[in-house]
């Protein structure tokens, strides 16, 4: 997303330069891509201990009012009415032709449904919800508050020491919390396959609370790179990357999120062709892949074998954890099996991958 | 003789054969290098050539040839400790030798102050 004015800038962008950042600009924010220690050691510190990240530039947007429920479900394939108080769903919005135009979390707190959606598609989602904005349907944009995240197998004791009971509190709950005095709306949820939480708070009480985190010996800060290398070792889809307008869920393993009431009422946009891959199968399907030698394999390479194009990267680069790099990409569904050698046109040579199953590093969540 | 391009290559003139890496603030800025792909020996190559490319956990960038000439070594060792590739060590961690053509081109090149005074 290229544009001319001036970046936004988090809550926390004094704090992040202050801890030795690198700031570079991501979808019209000025966000801190690592910090001194680098992103392969950023990323083993969230899979071993905890990870902080700013979130901050992801939009909250709330909805409140009787229609609002009816209102998600004509743009989702998501039994919104389902979701209890206190609960989380993924959803996401769909097109006619069953593309994805962004996908996003919806939280049910106080009666109201909370959203969580990407920063690149803040603006079109924004504008999405106000087009299709129901009768007595109230939606805020709440700029006012920030998002930090913290992942990874000590944050529950990260959270717990700093006053939180997460006695009952599972993998996608929602619910009020005082942290440190500061209260917090917190969901047990995250975007790198750890166990973690999301905590949502006003932005001038956003420092204190980084502050307070990042000064537990378990908590190492963490950029918007070790972000990207921890949701691609999960196998999480990104928008842009292995979703958008022309990606249909089931081709992007997202059959979970096709809630079944709506897809027996077969009522949510795209429905057809989306209902005609879960059924048959999708005829290309989001894969792992991991690169034979050292050499990555990025974005937009093309898988080929025999000389025949039978894919495309979407996301690659190094996995920390695996110390390998590995990539996520479609592939021709017959070649989706695990194992399967193939080739990815790297620098207009070939390089082996083998089709491997998703997630690259398997899910930590703790649930009830 | 040690001379910088806009890249951020260094080469290190000894006779008419030049050692060649890149700067310290190229690693720096590089972050964790997870692969490093050297020339070949004995090829010849000319001045903005792309010869060797360097992947860091983000992204895959290209390496120049400061020089046209004649690669004459490529130190391989490199390769068996990339973590080895660090700011402090940018000058020991030269990627080939070349011949060059013509080392008159080297004098339109940045010295250490210039260069330094282009990263500032």
């Amino acid at each position: 997303m290229e544009t001319n004015s001036p970046l936004h800038e988090t809550a926390l962008a004094d704090f992040h330069v202050a801890h030795g950042a690198r700031m570079v600009p991501f979808a019209g924010w000025n966000m801190p891509v690592q910090y001194a220690d680098g992103i392969k050691a950023e990323h083993l510190a969230t899979r071993n201990a905890a990870g902080l990240f700013d979130v901050s530039h992801m939009a909250q947007v709330w909805l409140s009012g009787d229609n609002a429920d009816a209102m998600l479900e004509a743009l989702t394939p998501t039994d919104v009415a389902g979701i209890a108080e206190g609960r989380v769903r993924y959803s996401m919005f769909l097109n006619e032709t069953g593309g994805v135009l962004d996908d996003l979390m919806i939280a049910r707190l106080d009666g109201m449904l909370q959203l969580v959606v990407n920063a690149g598609r803040a603006d079109h989602d924004i504008a999405h919800l106000e087009a299709n904005l129901a009768s007595g349907v109230d939606m805020t944009v709440r700029r006012e508050r920030a998002l930090l995240a913290v992942q990874g197998p000590a944050a529950p004791d990260v959270l717990t020491r700093l006053g939180v009971d997460l006695d009952g509190f599972f993998f996608m709950q929602v619910g009020h919390f005082d942290i440190a005095g500061i209260p917090c709306i917190i969901t047990r949820s995250g975007y790198t396959g750890e166990d973690g939480f999301e905590i949502s708070m006003p932005a001038e009480a956003a420092q204190a609370l980084a502050e307070r985190l990042v000064a537990d010996d378990d908590v190492s800060l963490v950029g918007l790179g070790a972000r990207d290398t921890l949701r691609l070792e999960a196998g999480l889809p990104l928008w842009g990357h292995e979703l958008d307008e022309t990606i249909n869920p089931v081709a992007a393993g997202l059959r979970f999120a096709l809630s079944k009431r709506r897809r027996e009422a077969a009522d949510f946009p795209g429905a057809g062709p989306i209902l005609q891959d879960f059924t048959n199968g999708a005829p290309r399907v989001l894969t792992g892949l991991l690169p034979r030698g050292g050499r990555p394999v990025r974005d937009g390479a093309e898988l080929a074998l025999d000389g025949n194009i039978v894919g495309q990267v979407t996301s690659g680069g190094f996995a920390p954890s695996l110390d390998a790099p590995a990539a996520l990409g479609f592939v021709d569904a017959a070649l989706a099996t695990p194992g399967t050698e193939i080739m990815a046109v790297v620098r207009g040579r070939e390089t082996p991958v083998v089709t491997t199953a998703l997630p690259l590093v398997p899910h930590r969540y703790i649930r009830g | 003789m040690l001379r910088y391009t806009e890249d951020h290559e260094w080469i290190n003139l000894d006779g008419d054969t030049g050692s060649v890496g890149i700067s310290p603030h190229a690693i720096e800025q590089l972050g964790d290098i997870v692969f490093v792909e050297l020339p070949e020996a004995g090829g010849s190559v000319s001045k903005g050539d792309s010869v060797a490319v360097f992947e860091s956990v983000k992204a895959a960038s290209d390496i120049y040839s400061p020089a046209s000439g004649e690669i004459t070594e490529v130190n391989e060792a490199l390769l068996d400790d990339l973590s080895s590739i660090t700011p402090e060590r940018a000058h020991d961690c030269w990627l080939f030798k070349i011949k060059v053509d013509n080392a008159g081109e080297l004098d339109e090149m940045m010295d250490e102050d210039a260069y330094k005074a282009m990263i500032a």
